[in-house]
This record gives C-alpha cells, structure tokens and sequence, in this order.
C-alpha cells in the first residue's frame, strides 16, 4: 500500500537527486572491478551529491508524506554530503596505500565503494524523511551498511567489533522502532488512520492534543535506541570497537556524521513531545545522559593505549555535549548545539583523516609507539597537533567557539549544571594534552609502516592531505568569524528546536 | 459478522500464546528444543497478523503474516538448526542466570509493562492496550534472554523474539502503514546476522563484561 502511495517525485525536486545519486552510484561501483577506477569514481559521485545537495538552497521543494526539507535537516544534509565528498578523497589515498600493501584484495575494495555509497544514501534518507518509518528503516539500513565496512579487514578484532556493534545498535534500533509505534498509537486518534499519523511535518502541529502518557512512554524508548546509536553513555558500549578497528576513512564518517545522523532523529522527537506540551520534559533526561556521556569519556580518555579508540571515546563525550546542549534548550543553548554538530563533524572527521595517514606511515595503532611525530613527519605531524588541539578545545578554533557558548549558556540559565561539564571538559582536556605531547614531539620513533615499497603518486598523496587541510581551515575561519547569514541562519534552527 | 467481543478475544489469545512462547524460549535446555520454540512463536505471530488483518480489514497484514510464517517460522529455524550441526555449536544452553531466576525476572518483566502500558493507554481502544502490554512483554523477554543466554545463537534466537514482540506491537497498531517494509527490514536484518554466525564462526558471546580478557586481548593494557 504505501509504495503505491508514494508522492510523486519529479526531476526538479533536488531531494530525488540527492537520493538517486548515491543509490545509483552504489549500484554503479558494485559493478567495477578496478578499484582505482572506483576510488575516482566514488570521489565523482560523492561530488555530485554535494552538488545536487546545494540545489536545496535554491529550490526548496514542497513537503511531502515521505520527504521534507526545512531550515534544520538542510543543512545537516549539506554537511554530510559535503564530509562525504572529503572522506571520499581521503579514502581514494588511504585505499591505495592499503592496497598496495595487499591488506584488501580487490574484491574487497569492491565491495568497500558500493557499501561506502549505500551508506551516504541511507544517512541522507534519514535525514530528509518525513515519514518516522522511514527514518528508522533508514537508520537501520545505515546500521548494516557500517556493520559490514567495520568487518572489512577480516581480522578477530574487527570481527568482534562489528559483531558487538551489530548486536548492541540492532536492540537498540529495535527499541527505537517500539518508540516509533508507540508515536503512532499517540498520533492515530488525533490524525486518522495511515500516513498523517506518521508524517512529522503533520503530527508537530497537532502534536498538543496527542495523548501525553503515551507519547512520554514513546520517548523514553526512543531515547535510550536512538542514544544507543548516538553512543551515549552507558549505551556507547559498542562505539570504541566500531570506531578503532574498521578501515579509517569509516570510522571518520561514523564518528562525523552518523552519529549526528541518529542525534537528529532523536532531536525530531524531541520536538514532537516539547511541542505537546503535557508530556515529561524531555530536557532534564537528556541532561542527564550528556552529563554522563561527558564524564565517562573523560575518564576513559586516561587509560587509552589505542589511538582510534582515544579519539572514538573523545566522540562519545563530544556527543554527550551536543546532547545536554539541546537538552538544555533556549536559543543561545541550541545555537550552541548545532555549531557543536557542524564543529565536531568536520574536525572529528579530520582527526581520523590524521589518524589514518600517521598509523599507516608508523605501522601501528599503539599510542605508545608512535612518537615525535612533528619531527618525523613535520606536515602531517603539525596538522595532527591543530587538530587534537581543536578537539580539545582551545581557542581560536571552532570547538572552542561552541563549547564556550554551551557553557555560558548553561550559566546564564543554570549555574550548577555548569560545573560538571566545565570538570568534565577540564579532564578531557587534560587526557588529550597529555596523549598528544607523546606522540608530537620528543625522540621520533621508528616508523616500520609502509615504506617506500607503496609510495603514491603526489597527485593522490595530495588527495590524502587535502580533506584534512580543508576541514581544519573551515573550523579555524568558525572559530575567528561566523558569516552574518549564517548566524542569523542558525538562530532560526534553534528557534525552531525551541 | 462477528462481534467486537469476538474479534478482541481472538486476537487476545493469539498475543498470550505468542507471550507464552516467549517464556517457553527461557526455560529450554537444549539448543534445538530453544530452535523450535522459536519457530512456534513465530508462527503464532504470523496467525496474529493475519487475524490483525482480517479484523482491520487490512490486506498488507497478510504479506506481514506470510513472511512471518514462511521466513521466520521456516527458513530461520531450519537455517539455526543446520548452523547448530555444520559449526559443532554446543547443544545444550549455557546460561548465565539460572532458569529459575529467569523465569522470575520473566514474570516480573510482564508485570512492569501491563503496569506501565495499561494506564498510559486509556484513550486508545481496549484490543490495542492489551496487545500493546503483551507485546511489550515480548520484547522484555527477547532482552532478557539476550542477558541471560551465553551463546551467540541464543543470544540472536533472542534478538529475533524481541523483534516478534516489535511486529506484533506494529500489526496490533491500527492502520499503521509500513509494516511490510518494517517487517521486511528486520527480516534483513535476522538474515544478516545468520549470515554474520556463519560467516564469522562466532559460537561464543562475546562478553562485555569481562573486561582482563578485552584488555589484555587488545593490547589496551599498558
């Protein structure tokens, strides 16, 4: 029934394009077996969706029973095509080293691009879905499509993460889903059998007169299945794992953007029970869990010998600080927590960019051994040490920017509520600092990686350094000066967030 | 025609009898005995939808239903079964809370979601507050014998009765749309992890808890 009712959408609507885009593509790169060809291939694609995604600015489409776009999910879309695009690049030089060194065979690589693609389009689903069945058939198809990038590289420990990850998300999609029927059962009496009552663009202006006991009870298990793919704590169990042992390029887009993904839905949810009006307060649980998310992380961060894992458990609290954002509510809060997504997005994603390109030249992933890096490695070691130090959050980067807006935010409605995020980013801060003089600088260590035997042409050793360039050059111009429309831009989505 | 009485009692029973199944799957002690209690509540999840979509006048509930019986009454369980053999899987269910104390937590679990659901309900029509309390109950169960089984194969056996207790609230939900494609997803998602138990050879649960065996094993210790 619901396929046959499928609005219609025609070649002018950019919502199709950026939609057909990656599907096709992923159908396309499936078909190619020369995996140089795919890299290049997928950046084409990758780019096209960026493209195409612009087109929203300029054309807005109408809403529909399936689609929408408003001020908020648009730029959540542009940002993941566009970080996309970059890991794209990153990834056409990370694969050819990877390779060269015969880790991957072609077959695999194969398969690699067209689930890289799959997974685009599913977060892009997510996010223009007006329909919350769809959402979450979409966030349940972009928990698959990570699953089996995770495993890639076939070793016990990437068997296990991806297992445990499997297993932990897809309870936790499975709550979300008994949420999703429990907004249903709220939305039914009021919108009718069918469609409205799932549409989120219909329900939110009706959302008062939905019965508030059940749509508080729908919540609470959104909350915690949603969270789970959020990684908040104590849901983040499976986070570090996925995050340290798939291939590089994948744990920049699940840290950058699937997160934010899985926070959006939960946000949209969020909206519906604040706009009831009767219901719990959403903003106390989701203090709650920030809260926790903040201080677990920070305390992990200490006892890291990995370096994927140290920057996956600098996400969990990074998305511990969006989430008590937002659960804070009011302008300046939620202006906060959106510059926090876009921020964390393109730096976190620029640190495993840094990540990947210094353990392949070290040879390892043990923090331990990898040291002097600015020396060995000036380049790549300078940009390393920006980047820790922008997710660490000092000034004059874009981190900063946010996260002193969430804490004077906090203060002007709150003040003790402040302290314990202002501890818990002092101990972050602490972790990383320390983390990060070892591996910057003293004694360089012996780099027993791939060595000269899989040199890459300077053309894609460019393509390797460019998206982390770019990333950290945006969060730097955030940091010093937000362009006036894009303020203004950004306090309407907060606005919206209520 | 039938009674409004009829019609609630009916779909009333199908729902306790897929509960039912549901503590069945907790108190097994051998892995094919687990298989086909497994199969059974699969199967009476798939009359559930179909009465579901008899009542409501529904048609798309039918394809819900004949997937549940064909692929998860079926093919899953004869899948579960020829893993069990081809990957020497022990036969017997290694537990880490004993059957007694599930059982009781079981019962427990029931009782939280007629007390949390039943009130919330009271404006939507009686046949969707019941199934909506049994169904939840389902879904606790699943979870709870997710917790309390060691194995990998019990531990997904539980996963997809969580997800019968999740197609159950969905059908039960009048008029909702999307329940086949619902339906369908999930069932990618149980074929997934067949796939994943086979391909990987994973017999044991990977056990969280037992954090010297994680550190040492990673090298996170120092």
């Amino acid at each position: 029934m619901p396929l046959s009712s499928l609005p219609s959408l025609d070649l002018h609507n950019p919502v199709l394009w950026v939609l057909s885009i990656p599907l096709i593509g992923s159908g396309i790169l499936a078909l190619v077996p020369r995996w140089r060809a795919a890299a290049v291939l997928n950046v084409v694609i990758s780019a096209g969706t960026v493209g195409s995604s612009l087109f929203l600015f300029v054309r807005r489409p109408d809403e529909n029973q399936l689609f929408f776009i408003d001020d908020f999910n648009i730029y959540l879309v542009v940002l993941t095509a566009f970080v996309g695009f970059t890991t794209a690049l990153f990834s056409s030089a990370y694969i050819g080293r990877e390779s060269k060194a015969r880790r991957l065979s072609p077959k695999h690589l194969r398969f690699y691009h067209a689930m890289y693609q799959a997974f685009l389009f599913t977060m892009l689903l997510a996010l223009t879905a007006n329909n919350i069945g769809v959402l979450w058939v979409a966030v349940e198809a972009a928990t698959l499509t990570t699953v089996l990038m995770v495993s890639l590289f076939r070793t016990r420990e990437a068997i296990e993460a991806a297992w445990k990850y499997f297993i932990l998300c897809s309870v936790g999609i499975g709550l979300a889903l008994f949420g999703t029927v429990l907004v249903y059962l709220a939305a039914q009496p009021v919108m009718g059998d069918g469609m409205p009552a799932m549409a989120w663009t219909q329900m939110i202006q009706r959302a008062d007169a939905f019965q508030p006991e059940l749509i508080s009870l729908a919540f609470v298990f959104l909350l915690v299945g949603y969270g789970t793919k959020v990684g908040l704590a104590p849901l983040h169990a499976w986070l570090p794992d996925a995050h340290a042992e798939g291939p590089t390029p994948i744990s920049a887009v699940l840290s950058g953007l699937l997160l934010n993904v899985a926070l959006y839905a939960l946000l949209r949810f969020k909206m519906l029970v604040a706009a009831n009006g009767h219901a719990l307060q959403p903003g106390p649980l989701m203090i709650g869990m920030g809260c926790t998310s903040i201080f677990v992380a920070a305390f992990m961060l200490y006892r890291r010998g990995d370096i994927k894992r140290l920057f996956a458990y600098s996400s969990v609290e990074h998305m511990g600080i969006i989430t008590f954002a937002f659960g804070m509510g009011g302008g300046l809060a939620n202006f906060a927590g959106l510059l926090h997504m876009t921020m964390h997005s393109l730096v976190k994603s620029a640190i495993f960019f840094a990540v990947g390109l210094i353990s392949q030249s070290a040879g390892t992933k043990r923090i331990a051994d990898i040291r002097g890096l600015t020396v060995s490695q000036p380049f790549l070691g300078w940009a390393f040490v920006v980047a820790v130090l922008a997710i660490a959050g000092l000034p004059p980067l874009g981190i900063f920017m946010s996260e002193f807006l969430v804490i004077s935010s906090t203060f002007a409605s709150n003040p003790l509520l402040g302290i314990p995020v202002i501890l818990g980013l002092a101990i972050t801060f602490g972790a990383l600092v320390l983390r990060l003089q070892g591996m910057a600088f003293g004694e360089p260590s012996v780099l027993s990686g791939y060595g000269e035997s899989v040199r890459l042409s300077r053309l894609a050793r460019t393509a390797g350094m460019l998206p982390l360039i770019s990333h950290l050059a945006l969060a730097l111009i955030a940091g010093i000066y937000l362009p006036g429309p894009l303020v203004a831009w950004f306090q309407a989505v907060a606005k919206l967030l209520g | 025609m039938l009674t409004a009485g009829f019609e609630y009692h009916t779909a009333h029973l199908i729902g306790a009898v897929v509960l039912m199944m549901g503590f069945t799957l907790l108190y097994q002690r051998r892995m094919s005995a687990v298989i086909r209690a497994y199969s059974w509540q699969a199967t009476a999840l798939a009359l559930a939808a179909a009465w579901q979509g008899f009542v409501q006048h529904a048609p798309h509930l039918y394809a819900t239903a004949a997937i549940a019986l064909l692929f998860k009454g079926v093919a899953v369980p004869l899948t579960l079964s020829w893993l069990v053999k081809r990957l020497g899987i022990h036969r017997t269910v290694e537990t880490a809370l004993g059957i007694g104390p599930t059982m009781i937590a079981g019962v427990g679990l029931v009782a939280l979601s007629i007390v949390l659901v039943l009130p919330v309900t009271s404006g939507a029509g009686a046949i969707t507050r019941e199934s909506l309390a049994i169904a939840m109950s389902v879904v606790l169960l699943g979870l709870l014998m997710m917790i309390t089984r060691r194995n990998a194969v019990t531990q997904v056996v539980g996963f997809m009765a969580l997800e019968n207790g999740l197609i159950l609230a969905a059908v039960g939900a009048k008029g909702m749309p999307l329940v086949v494609e619902i339906s369908i997803a999930f069932s990618v998602l149980v074929a997934m992890t067949l796939f994943g138990i086979f391909f990987f050879r994973i017999r044991e649960r990977f056990d969280t808890l037992d954090l010297a065996y994680l550190e040492t094993f990673r090298g996170e210790r120092q």
